[in-house]
């Protein structure tokens, strides 16, 4: 008998695209609110961010029953952290607790693409990025999901900052002013909904800046 | 209580059916400063002195937020309070991750008494040396319990433990039938006159008591020492006027004291303990 592969996989695709844009005093994190499985939609209306923290916000896209067990266990570990600690965590803390998480399952992962975006201890924007098996980097921007592969040669077109070779040094966070970061974020999210099936129905934006968090809807093309 | 052959051991019964050893641990948490707890039907308050061991240290933490809706004062040993409420954090974290949604006071008493218990009947072990006042809110209402180092756990509608903790008790008795129907500020006043009761002298001051509150709308939260003074503050001359009413009532709580604590409060408390 020919080797026999498995016809049950633990994992699915929920689809979807996440983004965060970082500037110098607030961060844009956004996600379409489109459940998918195969060539089907499950709901129009479901979110992929999470908060995690006062000033950290991780969107997911993937498989979205683990994204959900993700959220969780990360949730109880902060609670953990401010009984012990007396303060919340900070951006880049979480940052390096969500990476120890996804390896701690390296061998049977978390499919969860995230982005955490948040402010740091400075009241600076900044965006963290991952695989999903905690690989992580602070970048100033960054997209995961199924739109990724459309939405980030855009963002690297708009926000790229020039090599950080050159002198003077170059924050990698974005110049642009908060508005005009939400702007960014809708168009963008408005042209991959165009040739992404799996990214659509309606745009969650959520902003953390000084203020506290905000959040804003747009509806996108629901087809 | 004197020393005898039975009491070595936790494991060893005594005659007349007693284990020396948790009564012993219950002494230990009349040795700890005073810590008291009151409810009403949408709150409960929990409030305690501070005792440093010198004017050059901080006092210690007696009471603890274990969750949103639950918080806990302690009396005795406080390495055992701290090492309790982190069981008692956990195991509010676990259910919430189980179940999203809180997990229920009564429920947790019941764990804290079984976690009690087993100390009682191990040969390896000893009992826990801390009484703990645990407030919270579930569906049923407003709960105030206290566990004790025996394994045993009694609801209360108030509750004093530790040093002179019959003078708060005194008071408490005298005043709990209101308390159902009290609003929650009235409720914070009478549990630092509750405190004032175990002080019997001492000038009271913000700094040398911490109060918390948990309630309806209300998640657990220590108040901030402006705020304590200035409740303070406001009955300090209400408390002028009452001064011959205090005076009998101190003088039937100083009574009461000298019984039940063998007159053991004035040999300075131990190290371990607050």
């Amino acid at each position: 008998m020919p080797k026999q592969q498995a016809n049950w996989s633990p994992y699915d695709n929920n689809g979807g695209s996440c983004v965060a844009v970082a500037g110098a005093d607030y961060c844009v994190i956004a996600a379409d609110t489109r459940m998918s499985t195969g060539y089907n939609i499950l709901t129009r209306d479901y979110s992929k961010i999470c908060k995690l923290a006062d000033k950290c916000v991780m969107a997911s896209s993937g498989f979205q029953a683990d994204v959900k067990a993700l959220q969780k266990h990360l949730a109880a570990r902060h609670l953990i952290y401010q009984h012990q600690h007396n303060k919340q965590m900070s951006c880049p803390a979480m940052a390096q607790l969500l990476s120890n998480t996804l390896y701690y399952k390296r061998f049977f992962p978390y499919y969860s693409f995230n982005v955490l975006g948040g402010l740091d201890n400075e009241g600076k924007g900044c965006v963290f990025t991952y695989d999903a098996v905690g690989s992580y980097e602070k970048v100033g921007y960054s997209s995961q999901g199924s739109g990724s592969t459309l939405i980030m040669p855009f963002l690297d077109n708009q926000l790229k900052s020039p090599s950080p070779l050159l002198l003077p040094v170059q924050d990698a966070v974005t110049p642009l002013a908060e508005a005009e970061a939400v702007d960014l974020v809708k168009t963008v999210f408005a042209s991959a909904s165009e040739r992404d099936i799996y990214t659509g129905d309606k745009l969650e934006i959520v902003v953390i800046n000084a203020d506290g968090i905000g959040r804003e809807y747009m509806d996108l093309r629901k087809d | 209580m004197f020393r005898n052959q039975y009491d070595t051991d936790v494991t060893t019964w005594s005659p007349a059916g007693r284990l020396f050893q948790v009564e012993y641990a219950m002494e230990a948490v009349k040795q700890g400063s005073a810590a008291i707890g009151l409810r009403s039907k949408t709150h409960v308050v929990l409030g305690c002195v501070n005792k440093a061991n010198s004017e050059l240290s901080s006092h210690q933490k007696k009471i603890f937020k274990v969750d949103d809706h639950i918080g806990v004062a302690i009396a005795g040993l406080t390495a055992d309070g701290r090492v309790l409420s982190r069981y008692m954090r956990n195991e509010c974290i676990n259910y919430s991750f189980t179940y999203e949604s809180p997990l229920p006071v009564g429920r947790l008493v019941v764990q804290l008494a079984d976690k009690a218990q087993v100390c009682t009947q191990r040969s390896w072990k000893r009992p826990y040396g801390v009484g703990l006042l645990v407030a919270g809110l579930d569906e049923s209402g407003a709960h105030l319990y206290y566990n004790c180092p025996s394994g045993n756990y009694f609801e209360y509608q108030a509750f004093a433990i530790g040093s002179r903790s019959q003078a708060a008790k005194t008071y408490l008795e005298r005043r709990f039938e209101n308390f159902t129907d009290s609003s929650r500020d009235d409720l914070v006043k009478d549990a630092i006159m509750a405190i004032r009761e175990t002080l019997q002298g001492e000038t009271l001051k913000s700094s040398i008591c911490t109060i918390a509150v948990v309630g309806v709308g209300e998640p657990f939260h220590i108040l901030d020492q402006g705020t304590v003074q200035q409740i303070i503050d406001t009955f300090e001359i209400v408390a002028e006027q009452e001064g011959p009413d205090a005076a009998i009532g101190q003088e039937a709580a100083a009574e009461g004291a000298a019984a039940d604590q063998g007159g053991s409060t004035d040999e300075g408390v131990a190290p371990m303990e607050s």
